[in-house]
């Protein structure tokens, strides 16, 4: 198997991430909106909200809708 | 006006008739255009003439999908969620639409059989060589065709478009493989604190 070394990190990174019991991608997009401005706060996570914080630890995609996001509310708020 | 609704302000304008729906779509508009803007700014596949569509595909899903807004944040925060959705979602469709699924998972040059004569190696880590054992005889053909094709990068939507399944059964086979693979180096001692090397 040719994966690279950051591929195989990254499997070693989402199998150490991956929970019995998850959220899928459609339950973050609706979420994630709390998540990001709390974090944009910088106010604590609540454990209602730790499902967010680990499916963004395992799912690319969503990750990096989550920072997108953070960059638009970032902007938002300096107008 | 926009800055000024609430979130009640926001689904009541938006579910009403006539002039009142109006305006509230039209500050919406004006808002997802900044948000995209701000957001798909440094992507380099992103090219300003897919903007109106990616803010009129967005309206249209957040219309769609108010009674899912459940109060917990700002609406438009919500909406920069969901239209950030739509529109990474499109750009990922079009970065990946001509690749082979098949091909990919091909190109990893992985075959269940390579992996059960994976033996160990001095050069890598022994977690891997049970990694590539553990992919190869213990995930289903499907199972891995998603784990490794994910880890490739290849976007979820076209990955379940090949596959002939839904974004969720998608994501329920990607779990899946995880669990066992996950329980497979448990079971073979590896820990957590294992997991945690990094590979150089």
């Amino acid at each position: 198997m040719s994966l690279s070394r950051p591929e195989l990190q990254k499997m070693l990174d989402v199998v150490r991430a991956t929970q019995p019991v998850e959220i899928d991608c459609d339950v973050c997009v609706m979420q994630v909106g709390e998540f990001a401005e709390l974090n944009l706060l910088g106010k604590p996570i609540p454990e209602g909200l730790k499902a967010i914080e680990q499916h963004l630890s395992i799912c690319e995609e969503c990750r990096e809708e989550y920072e997108m996001l953070f960059v638009a509310l970032r902007n938002q708020d300096c107008h | 006006m926009t800055q000024d609704r609430d979130n009640y302000e926001w689904i009541n304008a938006l579910q009403a008739e006539g002039p009142l729906r109006e305006t509230a779509v039209f500050d919406l508009r004006e808002m997802l255009l900044i948000g995209l803007k701000a957001a798909l700014k440094s992507r380099s596949d992103f090219v300003a003439s897919l903007l109106d569509d990616f803010v009129q595909d967005s309206l249209v899903r957040i219309l769609r999908s108010l009674d899912q807004f459940q109060n917990r944040s700002r609406f438009a925060t919500w909406a920069t969620a969901v239209a950030i959705r739509v529109a990474l979602t499109e750009l990922r469709k079009r970065r990946w639409r001509d690749v082979s699924l098949e091909r990919l998972v091909a190109d990893t040059g992985f075959e269940p059989s390579a992996a059960v004569e994976a033996t160990p190696d001095q050069e890598r880590p022994p977690i891997i060589t049970a990694m590539y054992r553990i992919i190869g005889s213990n995930l289903t053909d499907k199972q891995r065709t998603v784990l490794l094709a994910e880890i490739k990068g290849m976007a979820q939507e076209e990955i379940a478009r090949q596959m002939g399944c839904s974004r969720n059964a998608l994501y329920k086979l990607s779990h899946d493989a995880r669990q066992r693979l996950k329980q497979g180096l448990e079971n073979a001692g590896f820990t957590a604190q294992e997991y945690a090397i990094t590979i150089h």
